[in-house]
């Protein structure tokens, strides 16, 4: 039965032949948020292999003795059951998923994309008045672009944050569904058009990376590559000063330009950036005269525009294809004169619980508390 | 996006167009060569021999279980090598495209080979080769002499081979979709996906599916309502019980992913907005919904296996299994559980933390009865008799596999951990880990272990030997680096790669590609290698491993009728307990038996379905109009057929069991 045990040892070997060789990003993330969530993969894979292991030696140590021409082990042909046992193999399994489900439980509501983040580092609490850095990302067909709110620039394929300092991302994407994901940051978050979704992360350390769409979009995806540089407060200074003097300034129609389909696209710069764009990508409406979704969603939330509604549509002159027996390509004419007001961000950390932890009555973790994941679970439970 | 506007279509041909020839594309030119040279050969030799006639009256138009059985394994094992095909030039691409270099495989050509390689893998490959092992072996294992629909059974083929001639159409007439497998959209709607890639893609799950719900239906009725006479659920035998789980499973799943794909295909034709970015429509209610199919997919495909190594493990142990009760319970409740753990596919897509961990631990739970599945074969290994043949190899080595795939699983299962993993190549292997080590595994397991009863004679065990440990061990090569590189943050689908580092380790995963497909040219060669030596391989008893259940109480291969008697069952395994009370077999007081009459009415319909997923494709609307009246009109009119069945004959029915008595006598002298 030797070859058998070549066969279990192989997977651990190479294993930890990659551990030492290769530069494992999600074992070795340089943002805190990646790195709680690398420490819950860890435990968890510790946990589990407290049954793996035993399971697999027992495989083997079972096929050896029990195999056909060992006449010395015991065979026992009509032995089927024993409720002893059985307890055990349904116990132990039970156990460890009790503790790998609360684990989960904490994990997910403290490592929510969603929920602000309450510390910088392990050993870094957040200071007072911290200040989140707001980005607006959106995937393009087929790059990134990145809209810093809070200083009015805007950048392609290049994200650049100062390290240490939170991060609140808001994401979307023009035409199909992506995924942001930058390994050294935190976890991946889907990119949806016509949808927002969140992500909240701080880099530790300087130093550039790559940030990928993890959601196949299509031919130019494989391209579809950012660059994430961390670096120092006052080389973002200088940084924002370089994007503000671009020559370039993103309108509504540059950028209707710039999400027409391209591959591998430059870094690009842009010194100024209409400040209803994100909103109006958002809502599907940077084209003039084309209905914003939030707006659709008021109107039929009220009860919608009645017969009515029918007309208010117009032929859209682009050339995309439409279904064979469809109608023409049209869309719902806008119909609010009154600019988008966009309901400010407040970017102060700590905020207020806007969103309390649902669920069992979680307390929020309070800034500073924390040292790591297992000593907020001790501290909750501890409560 | 070429068909931008394009409302003017040809009368005939549709859009079809010389165009759509993937003349340019030289790898698929040369593919199409070998096909229609191996085909013409096929065509060829099949006249030359006069097989036609055969062919036609024996297993086209066969309604027995066995031979619809043995015909769905074919289709697996056929689409596997265009599956395996696939994946290779995958590897290839992989280890290639670095350093600038784009590989040999352009966006459009290698997007629809990793969209073709799940597809066929899954529905083409995986499906059929689980149906025809559940079609050959339970109608025996409860005692039934076919199943409870036999012609819907015919039927139910035809289409899933329908599918799969849809698929293959794809390659050499136009293009396969190019959206990964499940075609999300919107990038599967008409805006970006104008072509014909994804309406092949509906098409032939469609038709696929109408075979796979129907033989669900079938085995179903057939489990429920044709055991025999003794056999209540606690006494079926576990590859049977695990099968009525996938059949259940089947049944409520299959319907959703009709419907998705109907909302999918109104979309694309008639200009609805189910799925579309606009006009409120909602791609997140297509993920959903796609993947409530989904997950209980994963089961339907891995319970049945399940069962296989259960019967493995008993037999090659010699004892009975331990713990048949909560094996039938973790069965049933995986079966339960499997529907709601669908969102683990996409904790990504930010739903909230309770959401996420509400799905994350259901998915756990569903690790505490599969774990409890392992421990049962390990105590049934335990103070057993184990013979290591091909079979309880497969099972041993399935064992040693799955338990890897399944921790990964459930670290995949925590959604933090999923958040820096997903989509990832760790994922790409935790599923190659559970499906290659848990059901094909299984399959192999199964082949090695049933063929001497489909046969009569057992597989080779020196070529089942190389194939098993090329397989093994190129498994582990092909997707150990994937585990690790999915720890570098590589996700998939990818085409070309920055990164020079990552490139041994593609390069490590293309060799155990190779190694892989050195595993599968042994199985052929196997088969090959038995067929010749069938005489000295000959199984005569019809029990050849000394068996627990009732399909090794017939001949091998089992007469057309199965059991000339119908079998009273006493206890869980039944022909154990029968050789243990000294049975003997009848010699006498046979009768003629009613056997259902064979039919050419599924391949009909299926050729006209296929025609009709064709046209639809293609916008030939006279066709499918046509064919659509055909395929209404042939079941009218098929609805009158009234020579549904015929009695076998008593001289057929004792000249059959006399050959059995003559061959049970050799053995004893």
């Amino acid at each position: 039965m030797k070859p058998l045990r070549i066969v279990k040892l192989l997977p651990l070997l190479a294993i930890l032949l990659g551990l030492s060789a290769c530069d494992m990003v999600v074992l070795n993330p340089a943002g805190d948020v990646a790195a709680q969530q690398r420490d819950l993969l860890v435990m968890s894979t510790w946990l589990m292999l407290l049954i793996i292991i035993p399971v697999m030696a027992l495989t083997v140590i079972f096929a050896w003795r029990y195999r056909h021409n060992n006449r010395e082990a015991r065979y026992e042909p009509d032995w089927h059951h024993s409720m002893r046992l059985e307890l055990i193999i349904w116990s132990a399994p039970l156990l460890i998923i009790i503790c790998l489900g609360a684990l989960t439980w904490l994990g997910t509501h403290l490592l929510d994309p969603y929920r602000p983040i309450d510390r910088l580092s392990a050993d870094k609490e957040l200071p007072a008045d911290t200040r989140a850095l707001q980005v607006e990302v959106v995937a393009l067909d087929w790059k990134w672009l990145f809209i810093y709110p809070q200083y009015g620039v805007a950048t392609v394929n290049e994200m650049a944050v100062p390290v240490n300092q939170p991060l609140a991302l808001r994401i979307t994407a023009s035409s199909v569904m992506n995924a942001f994901y930058a390994p050294h940051l935190a976890g991946m978050i889907y990119a949806m058009p016509g949808m927002e979704t969140r992500l909240h992360g701080v880099l530790n350390e300087a130093g550039e990376s790559e940030g990928i769409s993890a959601n196949y979009s299509g031919a130019g995806f494989s391209g579809m590559k950012f660059k994430l540089r961390g670096m120092s407060d006052t080389e973002f200074q200088r940084w924002i000063a370089t994007a503000r003097a671009a020559q370039q300034s993103l309108t509504r129609d540059s950028y209707l330009q710039l999400a027409k389909p391209s591959e591998r696209e430059p870094v690009r710069y842009f010194a100024t950036v209409d400040n209803q764009l994100y909103d109006s990508i958002v809502g599907m409406c940077v084209e003039r005269g084309k209905m914003c979704m939030h707006d659709m969603m008021a109107i039929d939330e009220r009860g919608g525009l009645g017969k009515a509604g029918i007309y208010n549509v117009a032929r859209r002159s682009s050339d995309s294809p439409r279904a064979v027996f469809g109608s023409d390509n049209s869309h719902v004419i806008g119909i609010c004169a009154a600019p988008l007001v966009r309901a400010f961000e407040d970017d102060l950390l700590p905020q207020v619980d806007r969103s309390p932890l649902r669920g069992a009555g979680l307390p929020r973790p309070t800034p500073g508390r924390s040292g790591s994941l297992l000593a907020d679970i001790d501290s909750l439970s501890s409560r | 996006m070429q068909h931008a506007d394009s409302p003017v279509l040809d009368p005939i041909f549709g859009r079809l167009s010389l165009a759509a020839l993937p003349l340019h594309e030289p790898i698929v030119v040369a593919t199409f060569a070998a096909v229609a040279i191996g085909g013409i050969a096929m065509f060829a030799a099949v006249t030359r021999y006069q097989l036609w006639g055969y062919l036609w009256r024996e297993w086209i138009t066969t309604i027995d279980h066995k031979r619809i059985g043995i015909m769905y394994m074919i289709l697996g094992i056929v689409m596997l090598l265009r599956g395996f095909a696939d994946a290779v030039m995958m590897r290839l691409q992989q280890a290639m495209a670095f350093g600038g270099s784009e590989g040999y495989l352009n966006a459009h050509h290698y997007d629809q080979i990793f969209t073709a390689h799940g597809v066929i893998m899954i529905f083409f490959v995986a499906m059929p080769l689980v149906t025809g092992l559940m079609n050959y072996i339970v109608p025996l294992q409860i005692g039934a002499r076919d199943v409870a629909f036999p012609f819907l059974n015919n039927f139910s083929f035809w289409m899933t081979t329908a599918g799969a001639i849809l698929v293959m159409f794809s390659l050499f007439v136009g293009e396969f979709a190019r959206t990964g497998w499940l075609a999300y959209p919107p990038l599967s709607g008409i805006q970006y996906s104008p072509d014909v890639g994804v309406d092949y893609y509906i098409w032939a799950l469609q038709i696929a599916g109408v075979g796979t719900l129907l033989s669900g239906v079938n085995l179903l009725a057939t489990i429920i309502k044709m055991r025999a006479p003794g056999m209540t659920l606690m006494k079926m035998p576990v590859f049977t019980w695990t099968s009525l789980c996938t059949n259940v499973l089947i049944v409520a799943a299959f319907p959703v992913l009709t419907a998705v794909l109907v909302l999918l295909s109104l979309d694309r034709y008639v200009g609805t907005n189910f799925f579309t970015n606009d006009f409120g429509g909602n791609p997140m209610m297509y993920v959903n919904l796609i993947w409530i199919w989904g997950h209980p997919e994963v089961y339907i495909l891995i319970l049945p296996l399940f069962g296989v190594y259960s019967e493995v493990t008993s037999t090659f142990c010699g004892k009975k299994l331990f713990g048949y009760s909560s094996m039938v319970y973790a069965t049933v409740v995986i079966t339960i559980l499997s529907y709601i753990v669908w969102l683990h596919h996409f904790f990504t897509m930010g739903s909230g933390a309770s959401v996420n961990s509400f799905f994350g631990i259901t998915t756990m739970i569903i690790s505490i009865p599969t774990g409890a599945k392992i421990f049962n074969w390990l105590f049934t290994m335990y103070r057993g008799r184990i013979r290591f043949e091909l079979p309880m190899l497969w099972t041993v080595a399935f064992m040693l596999t799955f338990v890897i795939g399944g921790m990964t699983g459930v670290l995949l299962a925590v959604p933090p951990a999923d958040f820096v993993l997903h989509n990832s190549l760790f994922l790409i292997a935790h599923f190659h880990n559970v499906i290659i080590g848990g059901v094909l595994f299984g399959l192999f397991a199964g082949i090695n272990y049933w063929f001497p009863k489909a046969f009569g004679f057992k597989l080779d065990r020196f070529w089942g030997l190389v194939s098993f440990w090329f397989w093994v061990i190129g498994f582990w090569v092909a997707f150990t680096p994937l585990y690790v590189l999915g720890l570098m943050g590589v996700t998939r689908r990818l085409r070309y790669f920055e990164d020079p580092s990552l490139q041994i380790w593609f390069q490590i995963a293309a060799v155990g590609a190779g190694l892989i497909a050195i595993g599968i040219g042994a199985m052929l060669i196997q088969f090959y290698v038995s067929f010749r030596k069938r005489k000295e391989l000959a199984d005569t008893t019809g029990d050849p491993w000394d068996g627990r259940t009732l399909e090794w109480s017939t001949s091998s291969p089992p007469p057309a009728y199965n059991f000339a008697f119908t079998p009273i069952i006493h206890d869980g395994d039944a022909w154990w307990d029968m050789k243990q009370r000294g049975y003997q077999r009848p010699l006498g007081g046979f009768r003629a038996i009613l056997m259902p009459a064979n039919t050419g009415a599924g391949f009909v319909l299926a050729v006209l379905s296929t025609a009709f997923g064709f046209a639809m494709v293609w916008y030939m609307w006279w066709l499918a109009i046509a064919s659509f009246i055909g395929i209404v009109g042939f079941t009218i009119y098929h609805t009158f057929n009234y020579q549904r069945d015929f009695h076998l004959t008593l001289d057929e029915v004792v000249r059959a069991e006399e050959e059995r008595t003559r061959l049970l006598a050799t053995v004893r002298s």
